[in-house]
């Protein structure tokens, strides 16, 4: 057997690896060992590129290997769990942006090669359009991540509508068409060079239109589509270089993450087109100082508050991003341990879409080491809402909005929620009276079994903490 | 339309199929972290890379292929490790009951 096919036998365990590690990630008892399992596959497919290609330029690849795990490892070790959305953001930008240069690597390349052929001619239609397509897509991803990452962050709540979006999209996709073909056929490398800087620009531009109307609620199915298409990027330079490794586990990646997308967008009730368009947030956002304009506000302090707690018996914990935000997990927990300690029946209620990421209050209060079978999701808790005592809502908004049960008119119309308004009492703890990402008002506040307690998440747990303590039963 | 391409055409359209049926029914408390692992799958870029930074001539081709190299490194090596991280802090718990 040549060294050749020896290699492309041992791509075949990579992807098998590939398939049986996602499988195993998508169920909660296996999920670790599927993440080991992919990496595995990803750590045999280099090992084995390396061996098969034999005589490379080592220095070259040991330098862009050690920049990138430098860059990966401290990028992991300075994440905070709150900030867990915008690594993974980052981190796919950075996936696009490889695939798009790999193929600009291969444009170069060929370019530069004596004799005045064009990139078309030299490596021949597949290949040469399919490197278009990789770097149309591999830039588009990386120019919507960033800006995504951004959103995440908070810096960018302002970006919402782009005028004539949808004009100009057109006109970018058009003039980026335009220019990858005449970078392949052109022979002068500089004129090509010149069609090739213009579609990586055009790209940038088309993932910044595309991602910028998307409102932040609906960030993480982006981001997952985003994802996907960094895969398709790969499956695309896969075909450029005619390398079939690339191709299955791109494709496989670009498949399953258009499933996940899918899956996510049916937890929020929301469709693919649906959040392209950027509904969410989008025009409620504009007219929003007359949509947070609230009356009979009833606001308490951490000692009264406590007061309601030490005569409960069941408590439900809500948390949202302002928990995530504050990194209040840890007092949360403590205040659980509090209440458990007190013999009330104390849980958290998970919204699917809380925080930032679907599953961002799982990972956040992991962290704090609540545990496992305090945590209930949406559809096993909400029928015990009515028999609860006590809700305390921690920094959720959206997710606890009566206005999504209306059918329509909202732009969380239809979207599953807590049903917290159902309980005795409800404790909010949030900053100010501002509106969660959808921008609309939460009458919920202005219920009169609904007291707000104004302050940073930590604090007032905090607070409620000392107040438990300093009583005890 | 020769026969390399075809057998790509067939690899690229069943991976398509395999790829979708793989995740039917996922907890909404993996999405992230099954996100990130695919994303961080989504590296497999870097095998692009390595080929072209260890082969390629001319300087320009060389440059983009070492920074295609180490963002596809970073890709890979933060995003399995960001997804351990989250993982870790879910299965720890259940290990001590």
């Amino acid at each position: 057997m040549t060294v050749e096919a020896a290699a492309q036998l041992a791509y075949l365990v990579s992807v098998a690896l590939f398939v049986v590690g996602l499988k195993r990630l998508a169920s909660v008892r296996t999920a670790r060992q599927g993440n080991l399992l992919l990496a595995s596959g990803m750590g045999l497919a280099v090992i084995v590129t390396l061996v098969e290609q034999g005589r490379l330029s080592y220095q070259w690849i040991i330098l862009g290997v050690a920049i990138g795990t430098g860059l990966g490892v401290l990028t992991v070790v300075r994440a905070t769990a709150t900030s867990m959305p915008q690594v993974v953001a980052r981190f796919n930008g950075y996936g696009g942006a490889a695939s798009a240069l790999v193929a600009l690597a291969l444009f170069a390349q060929e370019l530069v090669v004596p004799g005045a052929d064009s990139v078309l001619v030299r490596l021949g239609a597949t290949s040469a359009s399919t490197l278009a397509v990789s770097i149309i897509i591999g830039m588009a991803t990386f120019s919507g991540s960033v800006i995504a990452e951004a959103k995440l962050w908070g810096s960018l709540r302002r970006l919402g509508r782009v005028p004539g979006r949808f004009v100009l999209l057109l006109l970018t996709g058009l003039l980026a068409i335009g220019a990858a073909g005449a970078a392949l056929v052109l022979d002068d490398v500089v004129h090509a060079s010149v069609a090739a800087g213009v579609l990586a620009l055009m790209t940038l531009a088309i993932g910044i239109l595309i991602v910028a109307p998307v409102g932040g609620a609906d960030m993480p199915v982006m981001i997952s589509l985003l994802n996907s298409l960094s895969g398709l990027a790969a499956a695309a330079t896969g075909f450029a270089l005619g390398n079939v490794l690339l191709i299955m586990a791109g494709t496989i990646v670009g498949a399953a993450g258009l499933m996940l997308t899918l899956i996510m967008c049916r937890a929020m009730n929301r469709t693919l087109g649906n959040v392209l368009a950027g509904g969410l947030g989008s025009e409620d956002a504009a007219d929003g100082d007359e949509a947070t304009t609230y009356e009979n506000i009833v606001a308490s302090d951490p000692e009264e508050a406590a007061m309601v707690l030490e005569v409960a018996r069941s408590v439900i914990i809500v948390p949202g991003y302002g928990l995530a935000a504050a990194r209040g997990q840890h007092a949360a927990a403590e205040l659980a341990d509090a209440l458990a300690a007190r013999g009330v029946d104390v849980r958290f209620a998970i919204h699917p879409i809380a925080g930032r990421m679907p599953g961002h209050m799982n990972v956040v209060l992991a962290e704090a080491d609540v545990p496992y079978e305090r945590l209930v999701e949406m559809d096993q808790i909400n029928r015990d809402f009515a028999q609860t005592d006590v809700v305390i809502v921690v920094g959720a908004n959206d997710v606890i909005n009566p206005a999504a049960r209306q059918a329509s008119g909202t732009p969380i119309a239809g979207m599953p929620i807590l049903e917290v308004d159902q309980a005795q009492r409800i404790l909010v703890i949030k900053r100010s009276l501002s509106p969660g990402y959808s921008g609309i008002k939460n009458e919920l506040f202005e219920e009169d079994h609904c007291t707000m307690l104004f302050g940073d998440a930590k604090q007032v747990l905090d607070e409620l903490v000392g107040e438990l303590a300093a009583n005890p039963a | 339309m020769n026969g390399t391409l075809l057998l790509s055409i067939y690899v690229f359209v069943l991976a398509g199929f395999l790829g979708y049926e793989l995740l039917t029914k996922v907890p909404p408390m993996l999405h992230t972290p099954l996100m990130s692992g695919a994303n961080a799958m989504s590296g497999i870029t870097i095998i692009g890379a390595i080929v072209l930074a260890g082969a390629t001539t001319g300087i320009v081709s060389l440059i983009l292929a070492i920074a295609a190299l180490a963002l596809a490194t970073t890709n890979v090596v933060g995003g399995f490790l960001v997804t351990d991280r989250m993982l870790a802090s879910f299965t720890a718990r259940r290990d001590e009951r």
